[in-house]
């Protein structure tokens, strides 16, 4: 009967319904990473292990590419470093130390940070990080797994338009935050757009995605967006949420 | 061999990132310049990985291929239209496959 009152807790019904619908989103990973070159092995390697998947479809973009793979490392780096600032607010929300810590510090991403900011306490908090994470992850390899072996099995990548598979994906990421959030956001992503695309015919794969990141330097003029940051205002908890799920 | 060294680098280090945050001391995150510039930043790489994988071309040039930035666009309409995240991209998907299909 616990897990009956469990599963209609709103924490469990968010973190289901976010888990399997990213977690099959693994299925486009899978047949990314085989197109770019990558063995299923390593697909999967790369869901259970590196865990953030903008930073992984960044990775096998610039391998696709015939890219420097220490540029595509620092991409992806770059690209998870957001999840250190997931990390920091997450931490005083779940109250975990020692080995706990270190095991839940694999799950933070977008997705479970979402989940877990918006519950009111910290019992529904570690309920729906875990739930998400777990559902989550799982949905995430075994689809990165299926995505992999079909994709191998096709001859001709560009037929099944998979070549749109990876746009598409960044953009279901940056969307939401384009959406709801100022000008500014739209100009950082413009000026982003603009330096890779002004840099790609003279420098190697994956330095001009690099290079975009000082555009993330106009965020430092002008005032201090409204946004309350910590996960301890709680009023604009939802509007907050919907804005993390894309980042 | 490489490429397996450079994913479990890689891996390595997204790790490392996430725990140093589960980690480091709580007043990293008054500083609002590292707050705004790290909120900044997945914007400016997502739009920039945008740009480069729709209009990547052979090697380092750009092109332009019809049937890949219409599989673009309807990733754009469906997310107008609120479409779940698998949906956006099996719309993208299967736009470029029928255009190419089309003879595009």
């Amino acid at each position: 009967m616990k897990i009956l009152s469990q599963l209609r807790s709103p924490a469990v019904r968010d973190s289901l319904g976010i888990g399997v619908a990213v977690g099959a989103a693994g299925l486009a990973f899978g047949t990314a990473a085989v197109a770019a070159g990558l063995s299923p092995a390593q697909s999967v390697f790369l869901s259970l292990f590196m865990f953030t998947g903008a930073s992984q479809f960044a990775l096998v973009g610039v391998i696709a590419g015939g890219g420097n793979l220490v540029a595509g490392a620092l991409g992806a780096l770059l690209l998870g470093a957001r999840n250190t600032l997931y990390g920091l607010r997450l931490a005083d929300v779940l109250g975990w130390r020692g080995v706990r810590r270190a095991l839940a510090a694999h799950g933070v991403i977008d997705e479970t940070t979402a989940v877990t900011l918006v519950q009111p306490d910290r019992e529904s908090a570690r309920t729906a990080f875990v739930t998400t994470y777990v559902v989550l992850g799982t949905f995430w390899v075994a689809s990165t797994l299926v995505g992999a072996l079909a994709t191998e099995r096709v001859s001709d990548v560009g037929a099944f338009g998979l070549d749109a598979v990876g746009p598409a994906i960044f953009l279901g990421l940056l969307w939401p935050r384009l959406r709801d959030e100022g000008g500014r956001t739209r100009l950082t992503a413009l000026l982003g757009a603009g330096i890779a695309l002004t840099t790609t015919p003279f420098l190697p794969p994956g330095v001009p995605v690099l290079l975009a990141a000082a555009a993330g330097l106009i965020a430092l003029f002008g005032p201090e967006p409204g946004h309350a940051r910590p996960a301890e205002r709680r009023p604009d908890a939802a509007e907050e949420r919907n804005e993390e799920v894309g980042s | 061999m490489t490429l397996w060294i450079a994913l479990i680098a890689t891996a390595a280090g997204c790790y490392l990132l996430k725990y140093a945050g589960m980690a480091a001391p709580r007043r990293l995150l008054d500083n609002p310049w590292l707050r705004r510039f790290a909120v900044a930043v997945p914007v400016a790489l997502l739009a920039a990985l945008i740009t480069v994988e729709a209009l990547r071309g052979e090697g380092q040039a750009l092109a332009w291929d019809t049937a890949r930035m219409a599989g673009v666009g309807a990733a754009v309409l469906a997310l107008m239209l609120r479409a779940p995240f698998l949906v956006v991209v099996v719309a993208a998907a299967a736009t470029t496959a029928a255009l190419r299909a089309l003879g595009l």
